[in-house]
């Protein structure tokens, strides 16, 4: 932990794909078990950003901290940061060659290197966790999608991450899914986990959210509590698009 | 048809050659063995090696693969039981025909285990290195098991192609079913031997097919 308390800061990243520039310089800190919700429109940039946070894009300039470790330095042992992050795709990314137990303890056996027999024990009370024991044995591709991510997000939290980045974890699911999966996540911030989530469910950020940031153009534009945002934005771009979002 | 069944179905002749032809076999079926093994280890040995993506192992690679793939069975395997030799290196028969088909097996295994590889979604790469596993983790335990699926059905194609092509390696007088049943039929001037010849590669052929069949099968899926 840092001085001042913060688990994760990210300071001045830009992000660049060849001329285009997607990340123009932001800034973030975020203290332990805060919500953090990012919002915006379509290419603004969030997605770029969160996955920054675990270098799977690298930053064009600027740092990240967690923890203290700064993870952008020369020579850092990204795998062994990436123990203490856990990511949730959009698109599950679950291993289909593998049962909802293997997906969960592949990572327990190879990086943590438990033994098979407590990685499973684990694996099995993570599945619990999310409310998929009984689908321990049973392959990615005979789950709905509500359950796939579940144990997407079973798998990341196997490793007892310090914190968790979701990438629009239910914009590939169907309606009746949704809160399936956003109740787990709920329960996740009851627990205590640290969280950044990028989402258009916007009651989830308005309810589970300690802090919404808002997104446009690679800038991050205005950043406050759920009430301020969503009631009484500061800026124009922000109404803008929450009420295209919100009042369509 | 007295003159037919003498022709091509001559018991006598049969009874005769017939241990030589059976030796010829037992060759034929080795040659594919060391085919095989040389052909798709090195092609996947090729193919992973390329996933690591340092270029100038890619350009070796990549020139390898393309030499290959254009050059004929024979032509390899002539150069190296005949040509070699010139820069002082000599090989058996045997080695020589090995080599002529596995290189160019190997390159064709190489891009099939390669459009495999590149096939696998960007996301189980990512999800994988997310959870902490180096880049030879993700790609041994989650990348390439993914890959040989998709690879079996077009190298089932392709080892059964260049398996065939054993029966070039009468060309270089190594003792195979081709060449046993040549000379066992200038020597007794009749077809009989060859019409054998023909039925001992069906009888490795067509079980080698059904087993590539049962291999897509189990193994195959469309994700």
């Amino acid at each position: 932990m840092t001085d001042d308390g913060f688990l994760l800061e990210i300071d001045d990243v830009h992000k660049s794909f060849g001329d285009l520039e997607v990340l123009k310089g932001i800034s973030l800190r975020v203290r332990p078990r805060e919500v953090i919700i990012l919002i915006g429109p379509s290419g603004s940039g969030k997605s770029t950003l969160l996955r920054c946070i675990n270098r799977l894009e690298e930053p064009t300039r600027g740092r990240i901290r967690i923890d203290g470790t700064e993870i952008t330095a020369r020579g850092v042992d990204l795998n062994r940061v990436r123990k203490d992050i856990g990511m949730v795709f959009q698109a599950f990314n679950l291993y289909p060659h593998l049962t909802a137990l293997g997906n969960v303890t592949l990572a327990l056996r190879k990086v943590l290197r438990m033994s098979r027999h407590d990685a499973e024990a684990r694996g099995r009370r993570m599945l619990e966790h999310v409310g998929l024991a009984e689908k321990a044995n049973v392959h990615p591709n005979e789950l709905s999608g509500g359950q796939q991510q579940r144990v997407a997000i079973a798998r990341a939290l196997a490793l007892e991450p310090k914190l968790m980045l979701f990438d629009e974890p239910t914009s590939a699911l169907d309606p009746e899914l949704v809160g399936g999966v956003l109740r787990v996540m709920r329960d996740l911030r009851d627990e205590g986990m640290t969280m950044v989530v990028v989402t258009h469910e916007m009651s989830f950020a308005q309810d589970v959210g300690d802090t919404v940031l808002f997104m446009d153009g690679g800038e991050l534009v205005e950043a406050g509590p759920p009430s301020t945002i969503f009631r009484n934005p500061a800026h124009q771009r922000t109404r803008e698009f929450l009420q295209r979002v919100l009042h369509v | 048809m007295r003159g037919f069944s003498e022709t091509f179905f001559n018991p006598g002749v049969i009874a005769r050659y017939l241990p030589a032809l059976l030796s010829g076999f037992r060759v034929t079926l080795e040659l594919a063995a060391a085919v095989v093994t040389l052909g798709i280890l090195l092609g996947l040995a090729l193919a992973v090696v390329r996933a690591f993506r340092v270029r100038v192992v890619n350009w070796v690679v990549v020139a390898f693969v393309d030499v290959f793939r254009t050059l004929p069975q024979l032509v390899v395997m002539v150069f190296a039981y005949f040509g070699l030799p010139y820069a002082g290196i000599t090989i058996s028969a045997f080695a020589a025909a090995t080599l002529g088909l596995g290189l160019v097996l190997a390159a064709f295994a190489e891009e099939a285990f390669w459009a495999a590889i590149t096939a696998i979604p960007r996301g189980q790469w990512e999800a994988a290195r997310s959870t902490g596993l180096s880049f030879p983790q993700a790609l041994g335990s989650v990348v390439m098991p993914q890959a040989i699926r998709i690879a079996i059905p077009l190298l089932t194609n392709r080892t059964i192609a260049i398996t065939k092509g054993t029966a070039l390696a009468s060309v270089i007088s190594v003792p195979e079913i081709l060449d046993k049943a040549q000379s066992a039929m200038s020597l007794s001037a009749n077809a009989s031997p060859l019409v054998v010849g023909a039925g001992l590669y069906l009888a490795i052929f067509g079980p080698l097919v059904a087993f590539s069949r049962w291999l897509e099968r189990r193994f195959g899926w469309i994700t």
